[in-house]
């Protein structure tokens, strides 16, 4: 399934970000993903994971008192340590992003076609070319009558369209990576469905990669070939994104997949995992899933699990991931009723 | 056996502009709750759902007739106050329900100050703890604050409220929705246990078709205000009628999916049946 052939465009190793203070809190710590080149790698976490802060450092927007260290290298480069500048020219160009709220990521007193051609204009394109190429990335992503709505400005917009204004800015630079960050998490179902669809398309028409980060397993199965699952900062499990649902290999991503409720299997109720969300700033010792795991043994509180290969292309931070190997998640489904 | 608890007769909910034309919020719309049963209402943002849960709390003026409990008390904006207490609500951010300044203790105390009949006639501290403990939290939490709890106790905490007054109707206003996942389950499980257990009916207003699945009884759709279909949950999600109906499922993302075989789909594992 893993095919070894395409070569990351994104390549994270032992990443780890600091929340400098008093007490330094490791808000990331030695995380490992990959983006493969046309591929979408889905990150997913629930609140406090770091998942957010993640998709910041690679798009070199941290906040103040945040740093990062370790290996990022983008489309071969390494990007933790280039200047400022820099790192300002491969952003909204070769690297752009989409955030959870359309209108707060566009500016409400501009009209909708300056911003999504503003990219365009930097690099000096004028007139009726970039009224052009305006409209036709407005009509790239679905948006009925563009030339009107490049006038409009966003409150006239309905909230799928907004975000569709906001992919088509994120597409107008062509990038080679664009990151999504809960892209369709304030959205109505049935318009994120199509959001959903309509990335999918663009990836395979322009062949961008893609790194989405969301807390919902339903979105990911709908579009990520590769999985990160981040528990407190640290990465509890990789793998191509069937298979790990399938058959995760850590009892987290495990428990995760069990509480999710499903729409077309009228079955028992999702299972809880007890306890709420570790966070990095009060990580448990050990494995940080132990308070909460229902393997958990002694060692799990004493030792911190290595992420692992256990499989070829799925790596486990379980101790007890071999036990796991061939062990069906508990997805309801219509047959298993 | 069934018996009517809240009957809902024509609804009509407008907005009034100052300039005198009014915005129909909600149109015409009717369903019953039976005792100790979940009706979902489920429908996208604007359609109007969270409106008609708020006129069945007080909450807005309603046009049509709202009919509650055995005597069939017809529910105004003004509502006698032993009626009120038998309704109680739950939002969807129990940061910004529960006041902040009060400790949980506090919380409860002010629940049955407002409704002195609900009122434990022994020790409060011991019948908050009872309280406590039917919601899955212990006397731990009894002196904290919201601020220090985590979402799903602040939630916990906020149906704990609701429940000490011995409702017979909680109005779950996407009580779930804000929740993390894993954390999401444990309150659905909470509030199931509720149904089963104290028989406590929930007008529950969600768009995740997944929770409406695991919780509710009966469904009913709006769309625009307007309630385009209603009916028992396995029917209605096997065989939905409205076309509308039929979009919101069609779109409902279902982990079950993967499954079947999707686009990372090789020879081996296109059989799409989990191995259980």
């Amino acid at each position: 399934m893993t095919d070894g052939a395409t070569p990351p465009v994104l390549t994270i190793r032992d990443l780890d970000v600091v929340l400098d203070g008093p007490e330094p809190v490791r808000i990331l710590d030695g995380v490992r993903l990959d983006v493969r080149a046309g591929r979408t790698t889905a990150l997913i976490g629930e609140s406090g994971s770091g998942k957010s802060v993640l998709g910041s450092t690679v798009i070199g927007l941290l906040p103040d008192g945040m740093r990062a260290e370790g290996h990022l290298e983008f489309a071969g480069e390494q990007l933790l340590g280039l200047s400022e500048r820099r790192r300002a020219s491969f952003r909204g160009s070769r690297i752009a992003m989409i955030f959870q709220d359309p209108l707060a990521a566009l500016n409400p007193s501009q009209r909708v076609g300056r911003q999504v051609g503003e990219v365009l204009r930097r690099r000096g394109v004028r007139g009726e070319r970039l009224r052009g190429a305006v409209l036709s990335l407005l009509e790239r992503v679905g948006i009925p009558r563009p030339a009107e709505r490049a006038r409009a400005f966003p409150h006239q917009l309905s909230g799928g369209l907004r975000q569709r204004a906001v992919i088509a800015m994120a597409l107008s630079g062509e990038p080679e990576l664009i990151i999504a960050d809960e892209p369709t998490t304030a959205l109505d179902v049935t318009v994120q469905k199509r959001i959903l669809d309509l990335l999918a398309e663009l990836q395979r028409e322009s062949g961008v990669s893609m790194l989405f980060i969301s807390h919902d397993l339903r979105v990911v199965s709908h579009i990520a070939d590769d999985l990160v699952v981040l528990y407190a900062g640290r990465v509890a499990e990789i793998g191509p994104a069937r298979e790990v649902l399938r058959v995760p290999l850590h009892p987290y991503t495990r428990a995760l997949a069990a509480s999710v409720p499903s729409v077309h299997a009228a079955s028992a109720i999702a299972e809880p995992i007890p306890g709420s969300a570790a966070s990095p700033a009060n990580r448990p010792s050990g494995c940080a899933f132990h308070p909460r795991c229902p393997l958990a043994q002694e060692i799990c509180r004493a030792a911190v699990p290595e992420l692992s290969e256990i499989e070829p292309g799925r790596f486990s931070a379980c101790h007890f991931a071999e036990q796991l190997r061939g062990v069906p998640a508990a997805i309801p489904t219509e047959e298993a009723r | 056996m069934s018996e009517p608890l809240l009957e809902a007769r024509g609804l009509d909910i407008s907005y009034r502009h100052r300039r005198g034309h009014d915005d129909r919020i909600v149109r015409d719309v009717s369903f019953t709750i039976e005792l100790g049963e979940v009706l979902a209402l489920v429908g996208e943002s604007g359609s109007g759902k969270t409106t008609v849960a708020r006129a069945v709390a007080g909450l807005v003026r309603a046009d049509g007739e709202l009919l509650f409990g055995a005597e069939r008390t017809r529910l105004g904006m003004r509502r006698p106050h032993a009626v009120r207490r038998r309704i109680q609500m739950v939002f969807q951010d129990p940061r910004s329900s529960l006041n902040p300044r009060m400790t949980v203790a506090q919380i409860l105390a002010e629940a049955w100050r407002t409704h002195p009949d609900a009122a434990p006639a022994g020790d409060r501290r011991r019948a908050s703890i009872d309280v406590l403990e039917r919601v899955g939290l212990t006397e731990a939490v009894l002196d904290r604050r919201p601020r220090s709890l985590s979402g799903g106790q602040c939630q916990r905490v906020s149906i704990a409220r609701a429940v000490a007054l011995r409702p017979q109707l909680l109005v779950c206003d996407e009580a779930v929705s804000a929740l993390d996942v894993s954390v999401q389950a444990q309150i659905l499980r909470l509030l199931v246990d509720l149904k089963r257990n104290e028989g406590i009916a929930m007008l529950f207003i969600t768009h995740d078709l997944g929770v409406v699945r695991q919780i509710a009884d009966r469904v009913a759709v709006m769309e625009k205000g307007a309630l385009v279909e209603q009916g028992e949950t396995d029917a209605l999600f096997r065989a939905p009628q409205h076309p509308y109906t039929q979009t919101l499922l069609a779109s409902a993302l279902d982990l079950a999916e993967v499954a079947g075989p999707g686009r990372d789909a090789t020879p081996e594992n296109q059989d799409g049946k989990p191995q259980t």
